[in-house]
């Protein structure tokens, strides 16, 4: 039997009943498009969630000096000072995906300002730094590099610093502040970061620059670095790249044979990033089966008009029968019908859907991507509804007594 | 005669209907032949196996026990697809309701056996226009059936049970729903289909649709009560002993 015509009789009859088969319609539309928005809403979630975490950091690396293990024992962690500045020129030149590196050096000091004092942790860096960890400055400025080559006595104060010495009302610009009786002047107060994922309150440091650290604080300068190294990749996806080339260019440069295990060890954020971004696809897995139940429920609504339809024609089917139509036939013609039905549902339904999540994500500043696969998956899937539940009404029909048929009122 | 010429040969046939427990018996040890280009009725009262008797002859049923060749091929041990193929192929049916698929137009209505058959587009409305001339329809090829009336409808079917050129057309009461008029040009057009050489199995009660036939068939308790020629009984009994002299020999 030719296809047009088992089309245009599927199209007569489809069009015999409008109200009917728009309300089936209807099933398959609102299931293709809750999958399509549903996906389109996770991987909009998933993108905003790494995002974000880019924005805390998670193509940071950090570098601390000392081997974390030897020879089965866990030493402290830094306590070797095996990094050098040297080691922090190379990284920060020689390695194409590292974007930027700065050196921290930290001590807890007490910090004293005209009737406060208060113990924090100074640490001795560069500006790089501040751009490595996303951190923004709330009032004044950053060092500049006349202040790191001129060794000056400036400081930057954490929120929870700058507050605890000179009380949440005053903006302490241009202050003194004593560490360890040396004078220091506030240029910046860094804006709020709260805790860190420790549960360590970030805000609750000072900044010097480095040279000045090492001249002021630490007490002369020195080939090894006090302290760890900050890195940032050039990408969220660079930062396994820049790992290993930091290893090999650290391991070079320290002069360990094969055999012999790293006298540092790097840790990235990029774990815990990966994490939350699988939770995040989980949960919209989640909602995507939750959509999908709902295209197994206007499948349903296929089946059920399937039945009526096969009901209402047997005599119909009886006379086809009579004048030679063979089982496959009545088949054809029945799973063609509902075919149709989901098919156009299917169609309509991912107009609808890439229409509203690209409105949605217009509207909430997301990318929200048209993503071809799923859309390809949803019209499969809403096809083969039209053919699975059709299958048995279809195969209903076709296995109808002729006689039987030929009789039905 | 011919063996050639033997058309339908039931041999012994029976058909049992199994209501719940009890098992009916519709036709009972029954054997009959009809040679090609007869036309012959079959008549008895409602329950008298009549019915069956036309769906095992028009392949639509299988007998329960016995055997029927149709043109010298056993056809009571085919599996449906094959029984439909022999439907379109050899076979056309004319009913007392018209039969007709109301939302196709007469010209769809005559094509639909050709359609699977897989004859080509083309070749599909040529052939269903000659047919449609062929049982006086010239005009309305475009028209849906419930515009046509009752007597036009069954020319319609008549053309749709003709166009695959059967060997046998069974006509089921084609007259049931028609005046006498129009009954008597219905009964004239299927005279000519047998004339034309295609056989016609008739089922009627009316003694009036009967006698158009050469011979006729009376089914009681599914059993045969009388076969007879009108006009010419020696005929009848003579070709349908010689068919069967000829089928033993």
């Amino acid at each position: 039997m030719n296809l047009s015509h088992t089309l245009r009789i599927a199209f007569e009859t489809l069009m015999r009943n409008k109200l009917r088969s728009f309300l089936t319609l209807l099933g398959v539309v609102i299931g293709v498009f809750a999958v399509i928005a549903m996906v389109a809403a996770g991987d909009g979630a998933r993108e905003r969630v790494q995002q974000l975490f880019a924005s805390m950091g998670s193509n940071i690396l950090v570098i601390v000096p000392g081997s974390a293990v030897q020879g089965g024992v866990t030493e402290g962690v830094g306590t070797l000072p095996t990094l050098t500045w040297e080691d922090l020129k190379s990284i920060r030149t020689d390695i194409p995906t590292v974007k930027l590196a700065a050196a921290l050096l930290q001590v807890p000091a007490h910090v004293q300002s005209v009737g406060h004092n208060w113990a924090t942790s100074i640490n001795g860096t560069s500006s790089s730094y501040f751009t490595i960890r996303n951190w923004p400055i709330a009032k004044g400025t950053y060092f500049t590099e006349s202040d790191l080559s001129g060794r000056s006595k400036v400081a930057l104060l954490g929120e929870t610093v700058a507050r605890q010495l000179f009380g949440p009302e005053r903006t302490p610009i241009g202050e003194i502040v004593r560490i360890n009786n040396v004078s220091f002047r506030v240029i910046g107060i860094l804006s709020a970061k709260g805790q860190s994922a420790r549960g360590q309150d970030n805000d609750d440091a000072l900044f010097v620059p480095e040279t000045t650290f090492q001249s002021f604080i630490q007490g002369g300068t020195e080939k090894h670095i006090q302290g760890t190294i900050l890195v940032s990749a050039t990408s969220g996806e660079a930062t396994g790249r820049a790992q290993r080339q930091i290893t090999e260019v650290l391991r070079a440069r320290h002069h360990l044979r094969n055999n012999k295990e790293d006298d540092f060890s790097i840790r990235n954020l990029k774990d815990i990033a990966q994490t939350v971004s699988a939770a995040v696809t989980a949960l919209s897995l989640l909602l995507a089966a939750i959509a999908a139940i709902s295209l197994l429920v206007g499948g349903i609504g296929i089946m059920n008009i399937m039945l009526v339809s096969v009901t209402e024609r047997t005599r119909e089917v009886g006379i086809r029968m009579a004048v030679g139509a063979k089982t496959t036939h009545i088949l054809a013609q029945f799973l063609v019908e509902s075919s149709v039905l989901s098919a156009m549902g299917g169609i309509v339904g991912t107009i609808l859907g890439v229409a509203t999540t690209q409105l949605l994500a217009h509207h909430l500043g997301w990318s929200i991507p048209i993503r071809l696969d799923v859309i390809a998956v949803a019209v499969a899937f809403s096809a083969l509804v039209g053919v699975g539940f059709g299958l048995y009404p279809a195969r209903k029909a076709s296995l109808l007594d002729p006689i039987e048929a030929l009789r039905y009122e | 005669m011919e063996t050639k010429s033997c058309l339908i040969r039931l041999e012994r046939v029976s058909k049992l209907y199994r209501m719940n427990d009890i098992v009916v018996p519709a036709l009972r040890d029954l054997s009959l032949t009809i040679v090609q280009g007869q036309l012959v009725a079959i008549m008895g009262s409602s329950g008298s196996g009549k019915s069956t008797l036309m769906n095992i002859i028009g392949c639509l049923d299988r007998p329960t026990t016995g055997r029927y060749l149709l043109a010298g091929n056993q056809v009571s041990n085919l599996e449906r697809n094959a029984l439909a193929v022999i439907r379109n192929r050899f076979l056309g049916f004319v009913f007392q309701s018209f039969n007709l698929l109301p939302r196709a137009s007469v010209i769809e209505n005559v094509q639909l056996p050709m359609l699977y058959a897989g004859v080509s587009a083309r070749e599909r409305l040529r052939r269903a226009g000659d047919a449609l001339i062929r049982v006086g329809l010239t005009d309305r090829f475009e028209h849906r059936p419930n515009q046509l009336s009752g007597g036009q409808q069954q020319r319609v079917a008549i053309a749709r049970a003709i166009v695959m050129n059967p060997k046998l057309v069974l006509a089921d009461e084609p007259t049931g729903n028609l005046d006498s008029k129009t009954s008597g040009e219905i009964m004239t057009l299927i005279q000519n289909l047998s004339l034309s050489g295609i056989t016609v199995v008739l089922v009627t009660h009316e003694p009036n649709v009967a006698k158009y036939a050469s011979r006729r068939i009376v089914l009681q308790d599914g059993q045969l009560h009388s076969d007879t020629c009108p006009g010419s009984g020696v005929f009848s009994a003579l070709t349908s002993r010689s068919a069967d002299t000829q089928e033993a020999s």
